[in-house]
């Protein structure tokens, strides 16, 4: 097992390089970090200064050098639209995202994993068939349409309907005011964007785990496991969920690695500031140096929770684990 | 209940399964019963319901599956049952042991894991005794180092040790049938009398009885008392061991013989291996009259043998032969 999870971590070490250097460069050749000096009307010699300060008349290669040695120590350089340090600025909108990714995953997972094994177990039910059907409007729903539905139904219109002080659910932010910690406030205010985050994601893990519940549903080790007498929920939970859950897992970290750079839509309507909303705003302001660190770190998270599905893989499967 | 009650009885028992083109006859109309300690043998070619019958015994098929007829275990209606009483028959009573044991061992748990659980699903029982008992009946399969064994995964066991785990596992309730579906098929010759080997040692211990199917009548030649013989779905004969071999009643189970690899045969040029010809007929749409008789040696067309559906009957003691010429019908010598 250690020798297996060595493996998958060395060789993660070259992937993350190649990808960082790939992003380097690709987000030099499109954005210059000089330009609003430029379109400031700076001669051409401050320019050049600049240019010389950052390091931008030297060889890519050696810049990308430069860069990931610092990179690594923690300096990522000072965003060009706010004069802030990059590193603080994604930190913070790292936090955001992870508490939308951390109770979207958990409500997703939860429901999916229910339905699908449910769906499985009364194949050809009528709420078989409902659950199908919800699947698919869900995945066809995009969260920027779903997003705005939810806003005007279950926030804004109920206070019409109901004659309502406020609003049941808010729509700006994960707290009001200089409220803070996990409370009713807080609970409020993650609804909507968390709805709308896992829509697409339980329609498509449940319609998932329902095939893979299936699948081993149909294997001969459940009809050994009932031949033995194991009672029906024991047969479902212990030996069907226990590998219908192995492909599933898989799929789940890989969505997850995805999900960091990933919620640019939702945070942006429900104006939270985190990664996504921190890549559109630097995007257009063509802020190179939170851009680079931003692909760089969106880059991470989707190498790591490959390593993790790997790895996982290799816990819940014994004969992964002795490859 | 005498000694000379039978322990299982099959009624009239027939599977069918909804297919697109109509009802698929798994199993049609198959009658027989097992006495205790008895050991009975059942053989026919691949498709010929051997594995449908044993599922329908202990309620396994799929619920699309349409099944009719009885089955009677000690008196007791198992088809009839409800699944939670079943459950208390499976395994304890009842059990089977599989086919294909690679994957009909679940790979997410040890092996020892796995036989604990047919103890623990039945007994109530201290982790220690638990322990004992797996290793216990690790070594009566004999596996050796059972305590290390009992820690690994099915994929870590070659396949006669998976077959020997399955058996284990079948048998640690000391059921009192136990049905071995193909239990040989995959293992090489020498395995295979190893294994056939344990089940002769079960037997003489727990006194069980014993359904073995498998399509090697030299199996069933070693071990079985009695032996019914399955073609398409339906039984065609049923008789002792040595009644079936010396004194055969149906085409088909002469084909099958004669189909045997002889030692005692020299096996030149003009007397190659026999061998029974065509294929085995649709299940969905069967011959008129005797579903053997398109690929039958001795069919009379256009008599009764293709207008008129042949019923068992009984033409020796204790001999039963689904062919209108049961009579006629000599041992393996003549056909080959
Ligand atoms: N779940 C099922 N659904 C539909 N048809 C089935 C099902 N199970 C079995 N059958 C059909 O029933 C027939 C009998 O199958 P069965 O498995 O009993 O054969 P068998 O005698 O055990 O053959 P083998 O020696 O290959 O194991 C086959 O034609 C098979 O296709
Ligand atoms: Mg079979």
């Amino acid at each position: 097992m250690l020798s297996f999870l060595g493996r998958r971590v060395l060789f993660t070490i070259p992937v993350v390089l190649i990808a960082s250097f790939v992003l380097f460069i690709f987000v030099r050749a499109t954005f210059d970090p000089t330009a609003q000096l430029r379109s400031s009307h700076a001669d051409s010699a401050s320019v050049a200064r600049e240019k010389e300060r950052l390091g931008l008349d030297r060889p890519v290669v050696v810049q990308y050098g430069d860069w990931l040695g610092k990179f690594v120590h923690g300096d990522w350089g000072q965003s060009e639209r706010t004069r802030e340090p990059v590193f603080g600025m994604i930190r913070r909108a790292l936090w955001y995202t992870v508490q939308l990714i951390f109770w979207g995953i958990l409500l997703s997972a939860t429901v999916s994993i229910f339905v699908g094994v449910y769906s499985a177990v009364k194949q050809y039910s009528p709420l078989d068939y409902t659950f199908t059907g919800l699947a698919f409007v869900g995945l066809a729903l995009p969260p920027f349409w779903f997003g705005l539905i939810a806003i005007e139904f279950l926030a804004v219109q109920p206070v019409n309907w109901f004659h309502l002080q406020e609003p049941i659910f808010s729509f700006v932010g994960l707290h009001s005011g200089d409220s803070t910690g996990f409370n009713l406030d807080y609970v409020r205010h993650l609804a909507l964007p968390v709805l709308t985050l896992t829509v697409q994601i339980i329609a498509s893990w449940s319609r998932f785990q329902r095939a893979a519940m299936l699948d081993v549903l149909q294997s001969d080790y459940i009809r050994t496991a009932r031949a033995k007498g194991v009672p029906r929920r024991q047969v479902i939970v212990k030996h069907g969920l226990r590998n219908a859950l192995i492909p599933l897992v898989t799929v789940m970290a890989l969505d997850i690695g995805a999900l960091f750079g990933g919620l640019i839509i939702t945070e942006t309507i429900f104006s939270i500031p985190g990664m996504g909303r921190l890549f559109y705003e630097s995007l257009l302001a063509g802020d190179a140096t939170v851009l680079v660190a931003w692909t760089v770190v969106t880059a991470l998270f989707i190498v790591a929770f490959n390593l993790l599905a790997d790895v996982l893989y290799g816990v819940l499967d014994p004969r992964v684990r002795m490859a | 209940m005498t000694g000379l009650d039978p322990l299982l009885v099959v009624e009239h028992l027939s599977v069918e399964f909804p297919t697109d083109d109509g009802a698929l006859h798994a199993v049609d109309d198959v009658s027989f019963a097992v006495m205790p300690h008895e050991t009975l043998g059942i053989v026919g070619e691949s498709g010929s319901g051997k594995t449908v019958t044993s599922m329908a015994v202990l309620g396994l098929l799929p619920t699309r599956a349409r099944v009719s007829g009885a089955v009677r275990f000690r008196g007791q209606d198992l088809l009839g049952m409800r699944e939670k009483d079943l459950e208390k028959i499976r395994g304890a009573k009842i059990a089977m042991v599989f086919q294909d044991a690679l994957t009909a061992l679940n790979p997410a748990y040890t092996v020892g894991d796995q036989i604990a659980e047919a103890v623990t699903v039945h007994n109530q029982i201290g982790r220690d005794a638990l322990a004992t008992r797996v290793r216990e009946l690790l070594t009566l399969v004999g596996i050796p180092n059972p305590s290390e064994r009992a820690e690994q995964f099915p994929h870590e066991y070659s396949g006669g040790m998976r077959q020997r785990a399955m058996i284990a596992m079948s048998i640690a309730n000391d059921p009192d049938l136990l049905i071995a579906d193909e239990p040989t098929t995959a293992l090489d010759v020498t395995i295979q009398a190893q294994v056939l080997e344990v089940f002769g040692r079960i037997q003489e211990r727990t006194e069980s009885a014993i359904i073995i199917i498998t399509h090697d009548l030299g199996v069933v030649a070693g071990v079985a008392d009695r032996v019914m013989v399955m073609y398409s779905g339906q039984q065609v004969e049923l008789a002792s061991v040595d009644d079936l071999f010396y004194n055969t009643r149906h085409p088909y189970t002469a084909g099958l013989l004669a189909s045997l690899p002889r030692l005692d045969r020299r096996a030149d040029k003009a007397d190659r291996l026999h061998r029974i010809t065509g294929q085995p007929p649709s299940l969905v749409f069967r011959p008129s009259g005797c579903s053997f008789h398109p690929r039958c040696p001795e069919a009379r067309i256009g008599g009764l043998c293709t207008e008129v559906v042949p019923e068992l009957r009984e033409v020796a003691q204790g001999h039963l032969s689904a062919c209108h010429f049961a009579q006629d019908i000599f041992g393996v010598e003549r056909v080959s």
